[in-house]
């Protein structure tokens, strides 16, 4: 069990190190949500004072859960992507002749996947704060929500996982690209899903995105309640567990296939 | 013990292609093996079962005494593998990748160090350990490939055509290797489409076609079953009316195109150059070129099968003789 966990540490490294490396990887995960975050916050600012909308201290506060959101959802492509040039590349046979168990290699990039969620956290918080958003739980508010942003990638990164095993294709996974903008659009993420229209409005509400996108802004805008946690986790239990399923499913086709 | 035995061994794919058709072969301790065919023969299929990277769908392969399909993470405790394509993440250091190996045998992280920077050393990649591989060229990819299947000590190495795309020093450097390695008692199994390279290298030959074993034995032994030397003899033009008639004293003779080519087969061997130099001269015909041409693993082949090994069509291994007179 030691030398699994040594394995799933090794190879959770190699994937953080290489997404440092490979601007590519990095760029979008940080890049493109972070230019969202401002385009959003600076031309949909007065959206805060439309009826229905909940009260905030500022509508950047509010937005911080969708730019956390996206960078997660992002982080888990670059990590079903990365898997998928394992196998493209041959570096996948290397790590299946060698004694660890089959799962590892998965476990291994889903952990680098939660260490770069809970960082693409880290970065919008820290954007949040030089523009004046104030986190409402306090410090085990940016610990919730820190944390958050690692359960949020891993979660997803099982389900670009699965597609990534399954289909052995980089350019697969990063086709999951624009649905990742999808899924947050039909999801409470951006607005609240009462201001939306149908039937946006119905699928926000059975999105477990949504489940996530309040336990990641509660502890933000509103402070710590137990209500939106578990919300926030029953979200992550859906995609988590639909992402493991898959996962494993993807797995063994993978070594079927092999 | 065997390190490697296999029975019967069988592969079949997805629309009913049989890769591998029912392979025996044993493969002795501290032995150097040679698995050699033409592109497609079922080679890599072979290792990649006996690696466990791929599950055998009949017959039975036993590794350093293990099951391939039943104890497959015993297996891979005792094997080093180095596949085809030098399979190396291009954004990491040789030395990250060696400690990545390392760790992925469950070596403790010191040893694991300790390990990495002999090995670097070893395959001659010291000066380029903190660069990264893809900066590498590919005859470095090969030998840090080949230094990352060893990090473990394995009992049994695989190599699958590990010089493929290689120049001649780089390739002569990994022969080197895989010498030293055996001489220290690790078991080599070896693929190759390179005649030379199972020449140079291994104790047996295993050669295989269409899935099937086509022939075995020691790379001796096997060109003594295909037949005797020949020689080429090349004449300067118009001196060649009685040539054939002086040749035939030596052997069966072949005449080859535009009547100053000659082949003729050596009953006595290789010393009957001599004879056959002086015969020529004694008999006023004057040689432009004179090739000693000894069977090769190709001639096993093209006896078993009716045809050549790919990429290795030339007729022969010709020796260091090239007389040229006139």
């Amino acid at each position: 069990m030691r030398a699994e966990l040594r394995a799933i540490g090794a190879l959770g490294l190699r994937s953080i190190r290489n997404t440092f490396r490979y601007p590519r990887y990095l760029g979008p995960i940080l890049v493109f949500p972070t230019l969202f975050l401002a385009v959003n916050t600076g031309g949909a600012g007065g959206a805060i004072d439309l009826p229905g909308f909940p009260e905030v201290h500022g509508f950047l506060d509010f937005q911080l859960a969708a730019g956390i959101l996206q960078a997660s959802l992002l982080a888990a492509v670059m990590g079903g992507t990365g898997l998928a040039l394992d196998i493209e590349l041959g570096f996948t046979d290397r790590l299946l002749a060698a004694p660890i168990r089959r799962p590892t290699i998965v476990l291994g990039r889903l952990a680098a996947t939660f260490v770069l969620g809970m960082f693409a956290a880290v970065w919008f918080l820290a954007i949040g704060f030089a523009f004046g958003a104030i986190v409402k739980g306090g410090v085990l508010g940016v610990i919730f929500v820190i944390l958050f942003g690692g359960l949020t990638a891993t979660a997803f990164g099982g389900i670009a996982s699965a597609i990534a095993l399954k289909s052995g294709t980089a350019s697969v996974v990063q086709g999951m690209f624009p649905l990742v903008f999808v899924i947050l659009f039909v999801s409470s993420a951006f607005f609240p899903a009462e201001l939306m229209q149908e039937p946006s409005q119905t699928i926000a509400h059975y999105n477990p995105v949504s489940l996530v996108a309040a336990g990641i802004r509660g502890p933000v805008v509103f402070g710590l309640s137990a209500s939106d946690t578990l919300d926030g986790l029953l979200g992550l239990a859906i995609i988590g567990g639909l992402g493991f399923v898959l996962s494993a499913w993807g797995l063994r086709a993978r070594l079927r296939a092999s | 013990m065997a390190a490697i035995e296999v029975q019967g061994l069988e592969r079949e794919f997805k629309g009913g292609v049989k890769a591998v058709q029912g392979i025996d072969l044993a493969v002795g301790e501290g032995e150097i093996y040679a698995f050699l065919g033409p592109n497609g023969a079922g080679k890599t299929t072979t290792v990649r079962m006996l690696t466990t990277l791929l599950r055998p769908t009949g017959g039975r392969a036993l590794v350093a005494g293990h099951d391939v399909a039943k104890e497959a993470a015993a297996v891979r405790r005792q094997i080093g593998v180095a596949l085809q394509e030098a399979a190396l993440d291009p954004l990491m250091s040789g030395h990250e990748l060696m400690r990545l190996q390392a760790t992925l045998h469950g070596l403790p992280r010191a040893e694991g160090r300790r390990r990495a920077d002999a090995l670097v050393e070893r395959v001659g990649l010291g000066y380029a350990k903190d660069r990264r591989v893809g900066t590498y060229s590919g005859g470095m990819r090969r030998r840090l490939d080949l230094g990352m299947a060893l990090v473990h000590e394995p009992r049994v190495l695989f190599l699958d055509e590990p010089t493929t795309g290689l120049d001649p020093s780089s390739r002569a450097a990994i022969w080197d290797e895989v010498r030293r390695l055996n001489d220290e008692g690790t078991t080599v199994f070896l693929t190759t489409q390179y005649l030379e390279e199972a020449d140079q290298l291994a104790d047996r030959v295993g050669i295989i076609d269409d899935g099937r074993m086509a022939i075995e034995g020691t790379p001796a032994a096997l060109k003594a079953q295909v037949g005797q030397p020949h020689l080429d003899v090349c004449l300067t033009d118009g001196a060649n009316d009685h040539a054939e008639g002086v040749l035939a004293r030596f052997g069966e003779v072949r005449p080859g195109i535009e009547g100053v080519h000659f082949q003729v087969t050596l009953a006595g061997g290789a010393g009957d150059i001599a004879p056959v130099v002086r015969a020529l001269d004694e008999a006023g015909l004057a040689v432009a070129q004179l090739n000693l041409v000894n069977p090769t693993l190709d001639d096993v082949f093209l006896a078993e099968t009716g045809r050549h090994l790919e990429g290795d069509q030339d007729t022969g291994e010709v020796a260091a003789l090239s007389v040229e007179s006139g």
